[in-house]
């Protein structure tokens, strides 16, 4: 009977087949061909694992039953900085006499196209490790292994390897370099691998430069900290200025020496309980808060916050993060529980991420320096993400996210699209993919210029293309617009919102055209005028012009983005409001733009929707100068109080030069009405979101009554708002329209380049139209 | 004035103007051309026509700016000025009395300057076909042996030094045409500065490059100087005088003063060593009291201006575009 057994199991035992799987995307660099070693061992499968110009290349040979099991696990279980974009897989013949499963080292020659992985918060056996005063790396603040640590910041050139990253000044010590070699181990090729005998150390310096000398320098900077001093840290990306946050004077002292007077700060917390007990955070929060990316997410403060109140003064939001990389979570773990962590920059302007420029450049800031000897190749901002229209959006892609690619609906040749001047980020697409670069910052900086080219050249090297056209604003004073002219390359200058609709259709893989309301600040016009509130049909091969918000006199240009009073004296002016009873009339120099605008000197006329956001917020009497980008229209929603009016103000629509023009001075009129007959900042903030939410939802009506088009895109940084946002798209989505809102990339000019890019493969084919006119 | 009787009314307004405030030596000679002696050295010549509305203005008028301009085009060349021409296109309807005026302070400039206009020429046109007067100036200077001064000359090291405020000018222009009662203090700074750049010369002989910031001001000026040379240049921002009420009113009007016309100022670029002498120089003429070293000239950025700002940022200095776009989304 055993006999028969076991020839029965034996003759069931199915024959052996080999497959071969080619898998795409994020595969090298990240632990990949030790996780199909692993994986081969446990499904009893012979072949080997390699890496291939265009990922990695597997060969498996064993039962069908394994090799399906196999695959499963391919996808579900790889490595958490893996993502594996195709998986192709071939029946192949038999190999005899395969000993086991080998990593096969790359065949030179072969070209590599390596997706460098974005930098990745320290992994929990990471933070094990460095717990565990067994462990050799106890306390170690640069321990990472291959599913965690830093990768795009250090890498110099391509192929991902060590020489050619910022470690390579560090030899591996034998210990290291056994887990290194040692496919079972965690650090198996882990490129970044260090520990405190072979790898990079801390060092506290004085303001002077001069070093420190302490046993511990985490715990001794915790001391400085848990003092009220300011600190610069170097992290992962570049340095931050970091404080303790529940030190009133000490985060006053920070902002007065930055020169920063009520941008909000954002802030690290010990753990998720820590940022729980400040703020109220959700599901979807929670993911994002603890995610590999460790984004800055702004979140809802708590009434009872117990925290510095110069942090984030008049801003119901508070920017949170955790501990990304060990020396954070150690910084943490013993000096105070929440530290103000904010990028050590003026301005605008790329972080701080050099030694010698930060003893140099934060020396009027810093009290002491906490820092590395790893250097930072690429400098890389902090990400910040926020819970929006159900989802966790994107405000700034950066460090976690940067370069990750977005996948396209079309392969195409290379293109850059430079980005727009401030918030820039590039994007440089090629094949299937685009890939975003980090957030650069203001492009009128030098600083922030220089970093731009660096950028722009060193992607072009790491993903072994060169772009074959230059896409850059129309407007011709922007940075980018000069630097592509510059570069003796074909260029093409693209519409600042036809950048925008494309950018958000392209994020989406929507094919053909939709209705796109573009709502910004400004953004340089077809017709040489400032444009901001458009409504656009159309897709990236090019658009029409249906509708746009009533142009407005901007007194002083870009004076007014800070003085919001002035914006309200053009906007009342031009709709024949008087003076009295209005206190932004009441301004010192108000009798002075009056004049300007009487004469029409000075003013450029405009039809930014984020500039109506200051008006309201100056003619309510809420706000009247600006300390940063977009405080009064921050204001004016949370005077809200999350609520919308269920009737609001007037509008109309008027037809004027072939488009519509979304009438406002009703609307203004009625407002300053009502300021004069007493009311409050709060009806009159419900009031106008019901109105912009009326308007919008009425002019995409029309656009679609018109075209017969369903799917409206959104786009532009006003989308940032959250009570318009979401209930202008509950609004189009009870009406049966699909709504496309940015998710990946930032509804704000942190997100334009894609389109740019996408724009420039339709000029390359030979589609493109740009802007045209709307005739019906 | 009356157009038509062409000729005649031009040999009146030469006889009845002209002549009373202009004459002198060459002039009076009346001839088809002005003759003088050459002096040693390259001859340096240079034309412009002035055009700008209004006519009259704090601080001066279209004639004084008309040879302050052609003398200082001459002397930051290097050149010591010496004969200028004028022609005047005049609109019929033109008063006498402003043209007078105009021609008078046109005099008293070339005195002050030290310069003789040599030949002239007149005509009256139709009205609308110009505005009141067009006033073209060409002028004649001559460049001692051994001077080289030119915008190919910038050197890494080199300072910049401006010699006073900017801005006046281009802000007196814009506010008295566009009737703005807050620029009641504004002034063109339009002045001769050719007396000034002769006493820097005598300290300060190594000179590499001058250049007065018209149009486009400080802002292009320096654009233009960089591109020339190939090298970037560094300025200082808290360095710059600024006058308040300039300061003001750009500010209400959204102009960069970096960006605005002056009429009585010079960029001097010279080797680092001479920048004290050449200051001290500058500053001791009645043009140059608020001179100051606003900046210097580097290796890094070839082709472009960079303003580092109080906070110690660096901020790219463009050449201006004419108008001011808004550019914040
Ligand atoms: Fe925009
Ligand atoms: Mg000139
Ligand atoms: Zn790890
Ligand atoms: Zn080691």
């Amino acid at each position: 009977m055993a006999d028969l057994e076991a020839r029965g199991a034996l003759s069931a035992r199915p024959k052996s087949e080999r497959r071969r799987f080619a898998v795409g995307g994020i595969v090298q660099g990240v632990g990949f061909r030790p996780f199909a070693w692993r994986l081969a061992g446990r499904f009893e499968l012979t072949g080997f694992v390699r890496n291939t110009g265009s990922g990695v290349v597997i060969e498996v040979e064993g039962e069908p039953d394994n090799l399906d099991r196999f695959e499963a696990a391919l996808r579900d279980e790889a490595p958490p900085l893996a993502r594996i974009a195709s998986l192709v897989r071939q029946e192949i013949a038999l190999v005899e006499g395969e000993p086991g499963f080998v990593i096969l080292e790359s065949s030179s020659g072969e070209s590599m196209q390596t997706l460098i992985s974005p930098d990745i918060a320290v992994c929990a056996a990471c933070l094990r490790d460095i717990a565990d005063s067994a462990n050799r790396r106890y306390r170690y603040a640069f321990t990472n292994c291959t599913d965690c640590g830093p990768r795009y910041t250090i890498v110099e050139r391509i192929p991902y390897d060590r020489p050619f990253t910022t470690m390579k000044g560090f030899s591996l010590c034998p210990e290291c370099q056994r887990e290194y070699g040692d496919p079972a181990d965690r650090r198996f090729h882990a490129q970044p691998n260090a520990c405190p005998v072979c790898g990079p150390k801390l060092e506290l310096r004085d303001v002077s430069g001069l070093r420190l000398e302490f046993d511990d320098e985490i715990l001794a900077a915790g001391e400085l900290l848990s003092g009220g001093k300011i600190l610069a840290i170097k992290g992962v990306g570049g340095f931050h200025l970091a404080v303790d946050a529940s030190n009133e004077e000490a985060v006053q002292r920070l902002r007065s020496r930055k020169g920063r007077e009520e941008k909000p700060f954002a802030v690290m917390v010990r753990d998720l309980a820590a940022a729980r007990e400040l703020c109220e955070i959700g599901a979807d929060e929670e993911v994002a808060l603890a995610s590999p990316q460790a984004p800055i997410v702004l979140l809802r403060k708590r009434a009872d916050l117990r925290l510095a109140a110069s942090i984030a003064p008049g801003n119901d939001r508070l920017g949170v993060m955790l501990p990304y990389s060990p020396l954070h979570f150690l910084l943490l773990r013993e000096g105070p529980e929440a530290l103000v962590m904010t990028s050590a920059n003026f301005s605008e302007e790329p972080l701080v991420a050099d030694n010698a420029e930060a003893l140099e450049r934060l020396a009027g800031i810093a009290d002491a320096f906490l820092m590395h000897d790893r250097p930072i190749a690429r400098r890389c901002d902090d990400s910040v993400v926020v819970q929006l229209a159900g989802a966790v959006r994107m405000i700034r892609r950066s460090r976690g996210y940067a370069p990750a690619p977005i996948r396209l609906l079309e392969s195409g040749p290379p293109v850059l699209g430079t980005g727009g001047e401030l918030k820039n980020a590039l994007c440089l697409a090629k094949g299937g993919e685009a890939f975003m670069s980090q957030h650069i910052g203001d492009m009128k900086n030098y600083e922030a210029y220089r970093h731009f080219d660096d950028v722009a050249a060193h992607m072009q090297r790491i993903f072994r293309t060169e772009a074959e056209l230059l896409v850059h604003d129309l407007h011709p004073a922007y940075m980018t617009t000069r630097w592509a002219l510059e570069q003796g390359k074909p260029t093409l200058g693209v519409q600042h919102h036809h950048a925008h609709l494309a950018s958000c259709l392209a994020e989406h893989r929507h094919s053909g055209p939709a209705i796109g309301l573009m709502l910004d600040g400004v953004g340089y016009g077809t017709d040489d005028t400032a444009w901001g509130g458009e409504v656009l049909i159309g897709d990236a091969a090019g658009a029409v012009r249906f509708a746009s918000l009533e142009p407005m006199p901007l007194p002083g240009g870009d004076a007014a983005v800070r003085q919001v009073w002035r914006t309200a004296l053009g906007w009342l002016h031009r709709s024949g409001v008087s003076p009295e009873g209005l206190e932004c009339f009441r301004q010192p120099q108000a009798a002075q733009v009056l004049e300007m605008l009487d004469k029409g000197v000075g003013t450029a006329e405009s039809s930014g929707c984020g500039r109506l956001f200051d008006a309201v917020a100056s003619v309510s009497g809420l706000r009247h100068e600006a300390h940063y980008e977009g405080q009064a229209a921050i204001e004016l929603m949370q005077a809200a109080g999350g609520r919308i009016a269920d009737a609001g103000y007037s509008f109309g629509f008027e037809r004027q030069h072939g488009r519509w023009l979304m009438l406002l001075s009703p609307m203004l009129r009625e407002i300053a009405a009502a300021v004069r007959a007493g009311a409050g900042a709060t009806e009159v903030a419900q009031r106008f979101h019901r109105t912009l939410v009326g308007m919008l939802a009425e002019a995409a009506h029309m656009a679609s009554h018109e075209t017969g088009l369903k799917t409206i895109a959104l786009s532009g940084g006003v989308f940032q708002n959250q009570l318009l946002t979401e209930a202008l798209a509950h609004n189009l989505e009870s009406n049966g329209y699909k709504v496309l809102m940015h998710e990946q990339l930032p509804t704000n000019d942190g997100g334009i380049s894609l389109g740019q890019a996408v724009i420039g493969r339709e000029f390359l084919r030979g589609r493109y139209k740009g802007i045209m006119n709307c005739e019906l | 004035m009356a157009h038509g009787a062409g000729g005649r009314l031009s040999q009146e307004l030469t006889a009845r103007v002209f002549m009373p405030h202009l004459g002198n030596p060459v002039l009076d000679q009346l001839d088809d051309q002005a003759r003088f002696e050459a002096e040693p050295g390259r001859i340096a010549f240079t034309t412009d026509t002035y055009v700008v509305s209004p006519i009259f203005f704090p601080g001066g008028n279209i004639g004084d700016l008309a040879v302050n301009g052609t003398v200082n085009d001459l002397a930051v060349g290097g050149a010591v000025p010496r004969y200028l021409s004028a022609g005047f296109v005049l609109e019929e309807g033109l008063p006498l009395a402003d043209l007078e005026r105009i021609v008078a302070s046109m005099a008293e400039a070339a005195r002050k300057a030290g310069v003789v206009i040599a030949c002239g020429d007149t005509k009256v046109v139709q009205k609308g076909q110009c505005d009141r007067i067009f006033i073209n100036t060409s002028g004649v200077g001559f460049i001692p042996p051994g001077r080289d001064v030119s915008c190919r000359n910038l050197r890494p090291g080199d300072a910049v030094l401006l010699s006073g405020t900017i801005g006046d000018h281009g802000m007196a222009i814009l506010t008295t045409r566009e009737g703005l009662s807050f620029q009641s203090r504004i002034r063109s700074d339009s002045a001769a500065l050719n007396g000034m750049i002769a006493d820097l010369l005598v300290v300060a002989p190594n000179v590499h490059a001058m250049r007065d910031p018209t149009r486009g001001g400080v802002a292009a000026t320096l654009n233009e100087l960089a591109n020339s040379s190939s090298v970037g240049i560094e300025l200082d921002e808290a360095a710059i005088p600024v006058r308040e009420e300039v300061r003001g009113a750009a500010e209400l009007l959204g102009i960069d003063p970096l960006t605005v016309a002056n009429e009585g100022k010079v960029l001097i670029i010279v080797p680092a060593a001479e920048a004290d002498a050449a200051l001290a120089a500058m500053r001791a003429h009645e043009h140059g009291k608020e001179a100051a070293i606003v900046g210097k000239v580097v290796e890094e950025h070839p082709g472009m201006v960079v303003m580092r700002t109080p906070f110690g940022s660096r901020r790219i200095v463009e050449m201006p575009l004419g108008e001011q776009l808004p550019r914040i989304c």
